[in-house]
């Protein structure tokens, strides 16, 4: 039996383990939906996932996209959503890191989609006073992809990237494709016709507690895959605390339970679109 | 020139750039690829240094390890004023190096515990956490009794030593390892104090004092 009784949740493909940072051949152990999983990718590139822990033995789908090991443990449907960026050859792709975050996926997407905090938790780096302003944007929920689209994104920031000479106005667009994996584009520092990639794929370990899986495909000749991820990291270590002191851990979906003001925008359509998804996991449902 | 081994998430090497900080020396940079990368594992860091640890200092040449170590070098050559590390206090001094070593042992309890839940660590995160418990127990009875003599750091005097520097990074980034410091005050009172000290600098998961400590101060 699944602990995870939600299943559109347990449905989803998950990303569980960077590739290029897993020994061929060599056995990890890991958790997904509360159920330990143990995976191994072969000299070939194969993955394999199976239940270490219930049903132990018994192997569950899996597959290897965008740099990741992932799996389902439900009725796997479908494919992973499509970021097509990532197979343009001019693009370096990477695992910036796979942090351990104390606090339920939906709230660190929420955090992911918000542009308010950046002069104050990324000051001088993706924001800086008196540049606060959330300037008017837009959110849809694409009926096509099921997914939801943040556009019209623009934020003053200071340095953008590691590719940055200085602070621009950049533009930004969300997407969220996954109740628990977010894909933002970001305006290029070095072609002003192409976009930066910055994923998140969360594993939830359990109702409150994340694997951050934090991909990259962006455009850069100067720097190295070494700068680039520090970088990446540095944001991240900013974002941790933030994250973690959130409280109820748990995002609530009523929309009664936080007062949003219009930056919120996208977070409002967030919690919108997990209610109509009947989301229960990491979430306080609203009263029916 | 100095150059220091640095990784941003580590708060040893922490140590070393809020101090230099504070002590206005311009240093450069060489970034190690801690995670994922355990770049300080790699051939060429070991050549550095083969404990494969975090950070390294070179000075002209001279190359030192161990962020404690590192701290006393910089205070016993830079810090003109001899107030970081007094060399002609005996007794300040004894009180430094008991501090030194009890900020290694915040390491190895609360640090442990932040690598645990953050970088997936295989460390006995319980034992981490009670370790943790245990010493920052001791550490707030300390810093509460020094406030009641009107002293505001961990050894006596007017001015901060390199031991205030040595404990903060892994105390201030306990909750990262789940470990609170609701329960104490006198540790919360002393870790403003530190962010107030002339040229701190904040790393990721550490913020500034807030602007009424600024007024204030």
């Amino acid at each position: 039996m699944a602990v995870c009784s939600d299943k559109t949740v347990l449905n989803q493909w998950y990303a569980i383990g960077a590739t290029e940072e897993i020994e061929p051949e060599r056995m990890t152990e890991t958790v997904l939906l509360e159920e330990e999983l143990s995976y191994t990718v072969d000299a070939l590139g194969s993955p394999k996932v199976w239940r270490t822990g219930h049903d132990a033995g018994e192997l569950v789908p899996s597959q290897c996209v965008y740099g990741y090991v992932w799996t389902c443990l439900g009725e796997a449907s479908g494919e992973v959503f499509a970021i097509p960026e990532f197979s343009e050859p001019d693009r370096r792709n990477m695992n910036a890191a796979t942090i351990g975050v104390n606090v339920s996926a939906p709230r660190a997407i929420e955090n992911f989609l918000d542009m308010g905090h950046f002069p104050y938790v990324h000051t001088d780096i993706l924001g800086v006073e008196p540049h606060t302003e959330v300037k008017e944007y837009d959110v849809e929920i694409s009926i096509e992809n099921d997914e939801i689209l943040a556009t019209r994104c623009r934020f003053f920031q200071p340095m953008a990237s590691q590719a940055s000479g200085g602070g621009a106005d950049v533009e930004y667009i969300y997407r969220v494709p996954h109740p628990f994996c977010s894909v933002l584009y970001k305006s290029s520092p070095v072609d002003d016709k192409r976009m930066d990639v910055i994923a998140v794929f969360l594993q939830p370990v359990d109702q409150e507690h994340i694997r951050a899986h934090m991909m990259l495909s962006v455009l850069d000749e100067d720097n190295d895959d070494k700068s680039i991820r520090l970088f990446q990291q540095t944001i991240f270590g900013q974002d941790k605390p933030i994250l973690e002191n959130q409280f109820p851990k748990r995002l609530p979906l009523d929309p009664r339970a936080e007062t949003p003001i219009r930056a919120d925008k996208s977070a409002i359509t967030y919690r919108r679109w997990l209610s109509r998804k009947g989301i229960t996991y990491g979430v306080i449902p609203a009263a029916a | 020139m100095i150059t220091l081994y640095d990784y941003e998430l580590s708060g040893n090497c922490y140590k070393l750039r809020l101090f230099m900080s504070m002590l206005d020396i311009e240093y450069e940079v060489i970034a190690v690829d801690f995670y994922p990368g355990k770049e300080h594992k790699s051939e060429w860091f070991l050549e550095i240094n083969p404990l494969g640890q975090l950070p390294v200092l070179e000075d002209n040449g001279f190359v030192l390890r161990d962020a404690q170590a590192i701290l006393i070098y910089l205070a016993s050559k830079y810090d003109a004023g001899g107030k970081w590390y007094p060399t002609d206090q005996p007794q300040t001094l004894g009180d430094i190096s008991q501090w030194l070593a009890f900020a290694d042992s915040i390491t190895s309890t609360s640090s442990a515990a932040r690598l645990h839940d953050g970088l997936f660590y295989d460390f006995d995160i319980e034992a981490c956490r009670a370790g943790a418990h245990r010493l920052f127990r001791i550490f707030d009875e300390h810093l509460w009794f020094a406030e009641k003599q009107n002293r505001n750091w961990i050894c006596p005097g007017d001015h901060p030593t390199i031991a205030d520097i040595a404990c903060f990074p892994y105390v201030i980034l306990s909750e990262e390892g789940g470990i609170s410091r609701q329960d104490y005050p006198a540790i919360r009172r002393w870790t403003d104090r530190v962010k107030r000290i002339p040229g701190f600098v904040v790393m990721s998961g550490v913020f500034p004092a807030g602007p009424a400590f600024k007024a204030a101060g």
